[in-house]
């Protein structure tokens, strides 16, 4: 007879932070107590408090364990599970009202968000299907199956659902444009390359809850007329990779995948293909060329995958996220679907909060939901007590929304609006210690590590924007950057082949935009506002702070200060590498970065 | 699996082994395990009551534990709170008579009134 279940969070975040050897620990303390057979170890997918890991929810109570680490994990079992007291050092603290949370409802992360997508992540067991199918899993599909592919699309059209991936197309038009296109045989391919820095929710959907999605392109397949699937997924994501193929497994041996699926004559399999992560694979086009064997580069639109995709023929594309809305809508109809979020996106959105905010990791709100209530209530504000600057959404395909904009809602369109895209979730805070110039710079390098070189625009252009960024953090800036800047970046966008190179440009496109005065204080005044860009630094030695310690002249690497003993000491500018040792080391405040 | 029935039977089978991780509304049942009651046999009163009302069918009612209620010598003690009424706690309760509560005050509504240690708001 079982009393107790602790659900165990074996998310990425989680099992890094060390859930397995607390696992361990809960099994062996359980045994040593001789409380093995009534209390079971379950472990979850993602709960979503990312810096909260390892986490451990002990039930029918709830409680909601956090940092558990090797040593304490044990009080769990002697204290709670054997005492019945519950471990108050392992309850989690609100910082802003210091008051102690016994469970994830007390929580204000956690009941502010509106789980549609991430329902079952860190609720079931993902490697259970009959858990799955306790929480109605399989039931769309079933119902799916006695409805007509047009009355399956019309309720899609009706939902409004648009892609998660990013670019926001109807999904329920994509779907229809498939079902429609001549040609056999189909294809259903879901994106799980997810390949922005930062981002992690399809990462969570496919490691928390692979069934879903499974059961979501089985039903795409009787939808457009295929008999197809294939997952790709990026070789970075080990274990999604291993629950999705048990899942696979699972599923066709309970006959939801494979021939005369639920007795109704249809055929319906997923086969898996791994990525090796390169981030244009991510771009529809490419990745149905890697799946085909061959080098992932993206072709012209039209035709698009729905016309001629995997091998030429009709091809239904769609990212994780929005296949794992797909059951819920099917079983609870459109109008459900359409009762949060806002009249144009309608739905969630799962983001992944990362940056300078008190708690990271996964959140799933409706769409049109405020930056401030994703940073300041959810997110529990910025740490040390810091300025909110601004968020950059769409990872290196995006922009900023800035503190003006703190109060708008969040959709495809009011995002668009303002110069940067809803992408696929990843939204970065950052404080006012951040340099606008050098992050437009970090993203624009990262494209342009990635980008395939198909395209002379995408493959030169942003190698040049990126030397000018390169340039002005330098402090080697010229009068006229500015214009040629937005000049190149205009041309990339509106002739590079994908949407990798269309979307380059953005980080800074909109940093200009909305920071314009940061770029002219890099480029004219020869400063970065931020103290972040090092080369604009200058450390010097403020003499009523000195005591003449030699310390700093101890540490600088390239003997730049010079100073005897109790006198006031100084760095000479033209040996200086600015590399911050004597700020660090000195204890007495003396060194001035400006 | 060919059929919706099939699928319902999985459903039904696995809620139970999910139950404890669903939101009980009705009311709760705290067995108080410090050492005293860990002494006096809570144990066996804590496995008697999830087994009497795994037997009874009876989804809806939480049995959570706790630690010393301070009534160290009626231990085994037990706190029965039913949504809307009153808490009542049990002195006392040993293997059958935690079967008795459940049967007859979870299921019957009826307060066993020879293991009453304490009635609130009475």
């Amino acid at each position: 007879m079982i009393r107790n279940q602790l659900l165990v969070c074996a998310g990425g975040a989680c099992i890094t932070s060390g859930e397995k050897s607390v696992k361990d620990v809960l099994v062996d303390e359980l045994k040593k107590n001789g409380i093995e057979d009534e209390v079971q170890v379950i472990e979850t997918g993602c709960m979503g408090a990312c810096d909260l890991g390892p986490i451990v929810v002990v039930y029918p109570e709830g409680t909601f364990y956090q940092k558990v680490t090797v040593k304490n994990a044990g009080l769990i079992v002697s204290e709670h599970l054997v005492k019945g007291r519950t471990v108050s050092e392992l309850l989690y603290t609100e910082p802003t009202s210091e008051k102690q949370a016994r469970t994830s409802g007390d929580i204000p992360f956690y009941t502010r968000q509106v789980k549609r997508v991430l329902r079952n992540c860190g609720v079931i067991d993902p490697l259970s299907i009959e858990e799955y199918i306790a929480r109605d899993g399989y039931f769309a599909l079933g119902k799916a199956l006695e409805m007509t592919p047009d009355d399956i699309i019309r309720v899609l059209v009706d939902s409004g659902l648009r892609g998660r991936g990013g670019a926001g197309f109807p999904t329920g038009l994509k779907w229809k444009a498939t079902r429609e296109a001549k040609g056999s045989p189909k294809y259903v391919v879901c994106n799980g390359d997810e390949g922005d820095p930062g981002a992690f929710m399809d990462r969570s959907v496919l490691e928390g809850d692979p069934h879903s999605i499974i059961e979501a392109m089985a039903i795409a397949g009787y939808a457009i007329g295929a008999e197809k699937g294939y997952m790709y997924v990026r070789a970075e994501y080990p274990l999604a990779i291993e629950r999705f193929e048990y899942a696979i497994g699972k599923a066709r041996e309970y006959g939801f995948l494979g021939r005369d699926i639920l007795g109704t004559g249809f055929n319906f399999d997923i086969e898996i293909r791994i990525g090796a992560g390169a981030f244009v694979c991510g771009e529809e086009t490419a990745l149905l060329r890697s799946i085909e064997g061959k080098r992932g580069t993206p072709s012209i639109k039209p035709p698009f995958p729905a016309q001629a995709g995997l091998w030429a023929k009709p091809t239904l594309i769609n990212n994780v996220e929005t296949y794992a809305n797909i059951p819920q809508i099917i079983t609870n109809g459109a109008e459900w679907f359409r009762s949060v979020g806002s009249v144009k996106s309608p739905g969630t959105k799962v983001f992944a909060l990362a940056g300078n905010v008190q708690n990271t990791g996964l959140v799933e709100v409706p769409m049109g939901t405020t930056l401030r209530e994703l940073v300041f209530e959810i997110g529990g504000g910025i740490p040390g007590g810091k300025k909110f600057k601004a968020a950059q959404t769409g990872g290196p395909s995006g922009g900023v929304i800035t503190a003006d904009y703190l109060d708008m809602p969040i959709d495809f369109d009011t995002l668009k609006e303002i110069g940067t895209i809803m992408g696929s979730g990843g939204l970065i805070v950052l404080d006012e210690s951040s340099c606008m110039v050098d992050i437009a710079k970090f993203y624009l390098g990262f494209t342009v590590d990635e980008s395939c070189g198909k395209c002379t625009p995408c493959r030169e252009g942003t190698r040049q924007m990126y030397q000018m960024m390169e340039r002005i953090c330098e402090g080697k800036g010229r009068d006229g950057d500015i214009e040629k800047l937005n000049k190149l970046a205009n041309v990339i966008k509106d002739t590079s082949l994908c949407g990798l190179g269309q979307s380059a440009p953005n980080p800074v496109l909109s940093t200009i935009r909305f920071y314009e005065d940061e770029y002219r204080a890099h480029i004219y005044e020869k400063k970065c506002p931020s103290h972040v860009c090092k080369h604009l630094l200058t450390y010097s030695i403020m003499p009523d702070k000195c005591v003449g310690c030699t310390a700093c002249a101890r540490q600088c690497p390239v003997d730049a200060i010079t100073g005897e003993v109790k006198k006031t000491h100084v760095v000479d500018q033209s040996k200086c590498i600015k590399c911050g040792s004597c700020y660090e080391i000195c204890r007495f405040g003396a060194i001035r970065k400006e | 699996m060919k059929s919706l029935e099939e699928l319902k039977r999985i459903k039904e089978q696995t809620l139970r082994d999910m139950d404890l991780r669903q939101a009980k509304e009705r009311g709760k049942i705290i067995v108080a395990m410090g050492t005293c009651g860990i002494a006096a046999g809570a144990k066996d009163a804590l496995m008697a009551i999830i087994e009497e009302l795994e037997k009874a069918d009876i989804h809806d009612v939480k049995v959570v534990q706790s630690g010393c209620m301070g009534l160290c010598d009626k231990e085994p003690t037990v706190e029965v709170s039913m949504k809307d009424q009153p808490a009542v706690i049990y002195g006392d309760v040993n293997d059958a008579n935690a079967r008795r509560i459940v049967r007859e005050h979870v299921q019957g509504g009826n307060v066993v009134a020879d293991l009453v240690i304490r009635r609130e708001n009475i």
